[in-house]
């Protein structure tokens, strides 16, 4: 019964929450206040854990909420709540879209929503870029730069952008050598 | 037995990308135009950001939709199904074996640090995408101008991206109207 439950909550967060990361955020914290299945603060640790592991917060939390409410099962239902609404009804755009590719307005929406999209993904990049390489400190805007953060970025510049015999590695080398650099430098002064 | 070994592509390589996406969302790019893109040539860059605008005003994660959308394209309804669950796996075996000690995970000193190295890295990957990215989709001065608008729009004012979704849409729409209708008087002229 309590995995029919999860799955439903679930599904009604994948339903609502448009435009992905944490745009489940207020969902989960509604769900939080209802069920009783976890805590605003541990809603809060999870926000912070999902951004330290590989995955999506929405999939994260759901995961984490099933799981300490009753084990595997209880993950694989509220996570396969979370999704199913999407897949419903991304395959019926899929379908749609095919149809109607050709169509000249459909082409014409098309070539001003992808530098939009771009833009959206720019600004969202930037917004990581701010907190990543500057902390507001009341001394003053230069001693609040990362240096360390800023010297790494240009390393990781050079490697991906100028070298040729680096450039095409698999993108995973670099998080691996950005999150060693991390602890051998503490970078988060931690 | 050769939908098998689509079907089994698709997984695996959805799994890869929800294992090496730190921070979700926008993060996955990169490593979607490796995979996706470069390695397999199931989309193009140009599709990777349609498929993103339509992830913006639909609703769920945009990692689902994304796999979703690559799968279908691939394999069929099955195909989806079998993407989206690659690229949520990852997520719900991690999960599942950090579960007991959640609270704790995120407060250690190595995590914290690895994790601020690892963010560096993410920024540069999403510039790195985002340059790809222009390339197929700023192609004209009007294309220019909207990336600005809502770059500049969506860093500083606070609001949703389904409203400059829904606003280029129309803009893309209204144009060729116009276009169709002003081609039209000059025929009648």
């Amino acid at each position: 019964m309590i995995l029919l439950q999860l799955y439903w909550e679930f599904f009604k967060t994948g339903l609502f929450a448009v435009g992905g990361g944490l745009a489940t955020l207020p969902f989960l914290s509604q769900m939080a206040d209802k069920t009783g299945w976890f805590t605003q603060g541990q809603l809060m640790d999870m926000v912070a854990v999902s951004e330290s592991t590989p995955g999506p917060l929405g999939i994260n939390m759901a995961t984490y909420v099933g799981f300490s409410t009753s084990g595997v099962p209880g993950a694989l239902a509220a996570t396969l709540g979370l999704i199913t609404p999407s897949i419903i009804i991304i395959l019926i755009i899929a379908s749609f879209l095919k149809a109607f590719r050709s169509n000249r307005y459909v082409d014409s929406a098309f070539r001003c929503l992808r530098p939009a999209s771009t833009g959206l993904i720019a600004a969202s990049g930037l917004s990581v870029a701010v907190i990543t390489f500057y902390t507001a400190v009341p001394a003053g805007i230069l001693a609040g730069v990362q240096w360390k953060a800023v010297l790494l970025a240009v390393l990781l510049l050079v490697v991906t952008r100028v070298i040729p015999q680096t450039k095409k590695l698999h993108p995973v080398i670099w998080i691996a050598l950005s999150a060693l650099l991390g602890i051998v430098f503490s970078f988060a002064g931690a | 037995m050769k939908k098998a070994r689509i079907l089994w592509d698709l997984f695996f390589t959805f799994m890869q990308v929800g294992g090496l996406t730190f921070g979700g969302g926008y993060a996955m790019l990169p490593i979607l135009q490796r995979e996706v893109v470069e390695k397999r040539g199931w989309a193009t860059d140009e599709e990777l950001t349609d498929y993103f605008a339509v992830g913006q005003c639909t609703p769920g994660i945009i990692a689902v939709n994304t796999a979703t959308f690559v799968g279908q394209k691939q394999a069929g309804i099955l195909g989806g199904i079998v993407a989206t669950l690659g690229v949520v796996a990852p997520s719900l075996v991690i999960i599942s074996i950090l579960a007991g000690f959640i609270n704790t995970f995120a407060e250690l000193a190595v995590v914290k640090n690895a994790f601020a190295g690892i963010r560096v890295c993410v920024c540069v990957l999403i510039f790195n995408a985002v340059c790809k990215l222009w390339k197929g989709s700023v192609k004209s001065r009007l294309a220019l101008v909207i990336f600005m608008v809502v770059t500049l729009g969506s860093l500083f004012l606070d609001l949703s991206p389904i409203l400059f979704v829904v606003v280029a849409t129309v803009l893309g729409i209204g144009l060729e109207q116009f276009k169709t209708s002003s081609r039209k008087k000059e025929g009648e002229a």
